[in-house]
């Protein structure tokens, strides 16, 4: 079912940091910093990886002008075990906080939450969105870096970064949330986590139909419907069964993916970029920005995860996927 | 003598190209491969045909991993031989035993000397 915000609450700011690689990135000059240290002077890549959600939620903080302690909630995640590197931030952030795992779709979920929570009056000020770190990801998914294995055309390379927004009550200049649609886990029975695309792209195509059915509206009404990180092959594929759906392929062209722009056309990154960080530094920078500057005036953001972990794809079982969807309008 | 590089080119390079499908299309991780790969050259030597294919293609044959199972089957048969079914225990690491060992000292020579590297480091 569709969540309609009352309230609009707004969406104030957007602090995104990002790895050496993603200086390569087409968004990268919408990043708030690039570090040249993929572990941010830090020991070990998930020191790093928690350093890097500090310093986002410092850069939405610094841009809104509000300080650590009008902040009323933090919301986030990301994808190391037990989520490690967004908890071990909350404890330096000291802000009330809920963990909170949809896998590369929980900047979407971390903002679904925080906006129910400003509108039901809980929140002035809540810090919402999500990160990844290439290493750590690969090492726990895949295998470590240093291993040097080998990888199918259809991977996509994990991003490193971290976005957060900082959610409040509704303030005019701001872009509002106005709905959103929380994803079912589906399931279309793809087991190679070399083909992520792929397994989401369903899910994408669910989460947006349901959203459009919902709000009565058709993908005209939106100037941009971005997802979080199908890549070159998993953006194919939604357009595909849109087309099959009944909708024209010249009207898809809002349709448009993250993941498959990030690295712009460098093959070095195969399918594309994916992450939970990949997402949430496009949306909370390029996005917001844009939409700031006027360029866009509605948007529907789907985050899309796949909901595998290292065991259950050894044990051969397939990867359920999960999209999650916010409507945003700016005056 | 000349043609024997032109076997040991095709056939080492036709071990390595099924060993890349495997992973590609097989699915199979590095480890799996690795394995199966062992395996396939155990059963080889078993039904008599790897002495046969290092004979045609020398080092072709020998430098896969392929040769590695070759060369336990090898070691297992020839012990059982003279010293009947306790051979088979000792004469697995007999034949392969330089070649582990070797693996051993220069891996840990390589150890000290290098250290793995990331994408960005």
């Amino acid at each position: 079912m569709v969540i309609v915000f009352q309230s609009k609450p707004s969406l104030i700011a957007g602090g995104v940091v990002a790895g050496p690689l993603e200086k390569r990135s087409i968004f990268s000059q919408y990043f708030d910093a690039n570090y040249d240290d993929e572990r941010w002077q830090m020991k070990t890549n998930e020191q790093g990886h928690r350093k890097m959600v500090e310093e986002a939620c410092e850069f939405a903080m610094k841009k809104a002008g509000v300080k650590k302690t009008d902040i009323d909630y933090f919301m986030g995640g990301d994808l190391i075990n037990q989520m490690t590197p967004t908890n071990f931030a909350a404890r330096d952030l000291d802000i009330p906080f809920i963990g909170l795992f949809s896998a590369c779709a929980t900047s979407i979920s971390s903002i679904i939450v925080a906006s129910l929570l400003t509108e039901v009056g809980a929140s002035n000020f809540a810090l919402a969105g999500a990160s990844s770190q290439h290493n750590a990801v690969e090492r726990q998914f895949r295998y470590p870096i240093n291993y040097g294995s080998q990888k199918p055309q259809t991977a996509q390379w994990t991003v490193t970064a971290a976005g957060y927004a900082l959610i409040g009550k509704h303030q005019e200049e701001y872009p509002s949330i106005e709905a959103a649609t929380v994803g079912k886990s589906v399931d279309y029975g793809m087991d190679d986590p070399f083909h992520m695309g792929a397994a989401m792209a369903p899910a994408a195509f669910q989460t947006i139909q349901s959203h459009l059915e919902q709000r009565n509206q058709k993908i005209y009404h939106y100037d941009l419907i971005l997802t979080g990180d199908l890549g070159q092959l998993g953006l194919k594929l939604l357009k595909g069964m849109f087309v099959e759906s009944g909708i024209k392929s010249e009207e898809l062209t809002p349709l448009r993916d993250a993941g498959a722009e990030f690295y712009g056309q460098d093959e070095t990154f195969q399918s594309g970029a994916s992450g939970a960080g990949c997402s949430a530094a496009v949306f909370l920078s390029y996005v917001i920005q844009q939409m700031r500057a006027g360029t866009f005036k509605r948007v529907l953001l789907v985050a899309t995860g796949a909901l595998l972990s290292p065991l259950t794809f050894q044990q051969g079982e397939t990867i359920p996927c999960t999209a999650h969807a916010i409507e945003i309008t700016m005056k | 003598m000349a043609m024997t590089f032109v076997f040991a080119f095709f056939v080492g390079g036709i071990i390595c190209a099924i060993g890349q499908l495997l992973m590609d299309y097989g699915k199979l991780t590095p480890g799996h491969t690795l394995s199966t790969l062992v395996v396939a050259g155990a059963i080889l030597d078993g039904m008599g045909l790897y002495e046969p294919l290092i004979n045609f293609a020398g080092a072709g044959a020998t430098v896969p991993i392929t040769s590695f199972g070759n060369s336990l089957t090898h070691g297992a048969i020839a012990e059982a031989e003279r010293h009947g079914l306790v051979g088979v225990l000792t004469g697995m690491f007999e034949v392969t035993s330089s070649g582990i060992s070797a693996a051993v000292v220069f891996g840990f020579i390589g150890a000290l000397i290098f250290k793995p590297k990331g994408n960005v480091d």
